[in-house]
């Protein structure tokens, strides 16, 4: 059976959480999961340790002890300035290797996703992918994630009981993001590590990273599917209107109309909104999953029949087309009289 | 042709729609789903057979599974794949992402020295995408993940991908031999060629390959090989919605619509 480099007997009681940063800035999905492992390693009575690598990036250090974590394993290079799976999956082997954790979790992001994967196999353990709920068990330390598959149609139970580290990659959005909390304590360990150029291989030759937006912090939620027949200037105009942001099901996205980061659902984007809006969607599984977080469901499509009625608490037959419009011009004409 | 070769791994998955788990069992019912080709290896597929529009390139496709992963396959050499293999045995059964990928990578091995391993962005059924990064762990070389579009340099021996990040992209180098997982829908998969699909499906060869053809150790594959360990299936529930339908005509119905969702903003 295939051994992992170091295992169960001299592991050390504590959840390490990567935290990718991106411009010296940390990632909110690792902020995230700080906060799920605080909770964690309360009820287990273990620590939580942050590991952070990357150039300029020492006061994020300290501010990710006020978010949670008992110790910042810090590693600071020219070269980890930008990600690149190489070295950084160098420097977090050499960290995770001296720390020997029982748990370690990153973001289910493109760069966690690969350094993930990397480490896995060099540690020669398991990788859970992509999870939405974690448990420890306090009794024999056995980390069990959440996945879903088939579309989301189907949740596995995964666990490692062997092999160390427990590793899960976590989908962004899935737990709420702690307080910040200025008066915790927490000690920052600046690492010692090799890191040289000639370890490296991949070249970033550019790189165009515009602001983003993040759907999985938007207070309203307008999507669109099908029927609204690429018309998302008007649900823009209407999620304006809403402070909300606009996003979409598969097909306008595959068909160009709209930025795939605006895909909503199991490829997509998980959305907790207060209110979501279907506009023109028929309601398959993997979308609706990206929407079951949503306080309230409001659905507008022409066919009574169509499956999203199903996972609606406000229902509307009517051509969202022709209604979306209707909407807002009441929503105008309610906000001029009352600016009058 | 060149001696520029190209591996694109593929699967065969059952179609997500036709999934469910047995309340009683907890176990995934698999029996009367129907299967396909993993749609994001379509796009691997696509790109890598673009590759061989341009450069001539060897294109061959390597899978694992039952022997009845091979007609699909032959579906592959119909779009234009020079060959195809299988891995597949008993002895491979059970294997997560780490056995998956040794497997994967013993096969590779096998092949020779490809210049580049495509593959597709995840699996509809897992969905984890750590097949390419473990991939190139085993293999030693490097990777570019989530591309959209790729250019070659054959002269100097690197590939250049477009990868999608968060609110943008970014253009990355690497030498090959290189792995390369592709951004789902980033192009259109072609259709068979009828002037080679007979060809495809009556006469080319499927090389299947066993642990011992790939010189795999038994301890690192299928069930032996791998960490993780499934404790159980449900199926996903959602949560009760009101289903309550706004009567009216169109004016009534925007009315009762910004009442009702007054308190919730």
């Amino acid at each position: 059976m295939v051994a992992s480099l170091y295992g169960v007997e001299d592991e050390q009681k504590a959840i390490w959480v990567f935290l990718e940063q991106m411009e010296g800035e940390v990632e909110r999905v690792s902020l995230e999961i700080l906060s799920k492992g605080r909770q964690l390693a309360d009820e287990a009575g273990w620590s939580l340790v942050g590991l952070l690598l990357g150039h300029q990036v020492s006061d994020q250090a300290e501010r990710m002890v006020a978010y949670g974590a008992d110790e910042v394993w810090l590693a600071v290079h020219p070269l980890l300035e930008y990600f690149t799976v190489d070295a950084y999956a160098h420097v977090v082997e050499q960290a995770m290797l001296k720390g020997r954790p029982s748990v370690f979790l990153c973001g289910a992001t493109p760069n966690g996703r690969d350094l993930a994967g990397r480490l896995a196999v060099r540690l020669r353990t398991g990788l859970n992918a992509d999870c939405t709920d974690l448990r420890l068990n306090p009794e024999n330390g056995m980390l069990t994630s959440e996945v879903t598959g088939f579309g989301g149609g189907v949740l596995a139970l995964l666990e490692s009981p062997h092999h160390r580290p427990q590793m899960s990659t976590v989908r962004p959005g899935v737990f709420p993001m702690g307080e910040e909390d200025p008066n915790r304590e927490g000690h920052v360990h600046e690492m010692e590590f090799e890191l040289a150029e000639g370890m490296i291989h991949t070249k970033l030759i550019q790189r165009v990273v515009g602001e983003g937006v993040d759907l999985t912090q938007t207070p309203v939620l307008v999507c669109g599917g099908r029927g609204i027949e690429g018309k998302f200037d008007m649900l823009q105009e209407f999620a304006h209107l809403m402070n909300g942001e606009v996003g979409a099901t598969r097909p306008p996205v595959d068909e160009g109309h709209i930025e795939r980061e605006r895909q909503v659902g199991q490829t997509g984007v998980v959305c907790r909104p207060k209110v979501a809006f279907a506009c023109g969607i028929s309601g398959a599984f993997h979308f609706v999953v990206g929407i079951q977080d949503a306080d309230i469901v409001v659905a507008i499509n022409s066919d009574p029949n169509a499956p999203i009625f199903e996972y609606t608490d406000f229902c509307i037959v009517d051509d969202a087309l022709q209604f979306v419009p209707a909407l807002i011009e009441a929503i105008q004409m309610d906000r001029a009289t009352a600016n009058d | 042709m060149t001696d520029f070769k190209i591996v694109v791994c593929m699967k065969v998955v059952p179609k997500p729609e036709e999934i469910r788990v047995d309340p009683e069992t907890r176990r995934l019912e698999r029996s009367q789903v129907r299967s396909e080709f993993n749609p994001p290896d379509m796009n691997a597929l696509e790109m890598a057979l673009r590759l061989k529009d341009l450069y001539n390139a060897r294109v061959i496709i390597l899978s694992m599974g039952p022997a009845f992963f091979e007609p699909y396959l032959r579906i592959g050499l119909a779009m234009g794949a020079d060959e195809a293999f299988l891995l597949s045995d008993r002895r491979f059964a059970g294997a997560d992402t780490l056995a998956t990928t040794y497997t994967l990578a013993k096969g590779i091995e096998k092949l020779g020295h490809p210049d580049l391993i495509i593959c597709g962005e995840e699996s509809s059924d897992g969905a984890t995408g750590q097949v390419p990064p473990g991939l190139a762990e085993w293999l030693g070389i490097p990777q570019i993940t989530l591309v959209t579009d790729i250019e070659m340099d054959l002269e100097q021996r690197v590939v250049r991908g477009r990868r999608e990040v968060r609110g943008g992209h970014e253009m990355l180098e690497v030498p090959t031999p290189a792995v390369i997982s592709v951004k789902t829908a980033s192009n259109e998969p072609r259709f068979m060629d009828y002037e080679i699909k007979d060809k495809a499906f009556k006469q080319t060869k499927i090389g299947v390959w066993s642990c011992e053809d790939i010189e795999a150790d038994e301890g690192y594959i299928g069930v032996p090989g791998s960490p993780t360990i499934v404790t159980g299936f449900e199926q996903a529930t959602i949560r009760e919605r009101k289903r309550e339908f706004l009567p009216g005509a169109r004016d009534e119905v925007v009315r009762r619509l910004l009442e009702s969702i007054q308190d919730y903003l």
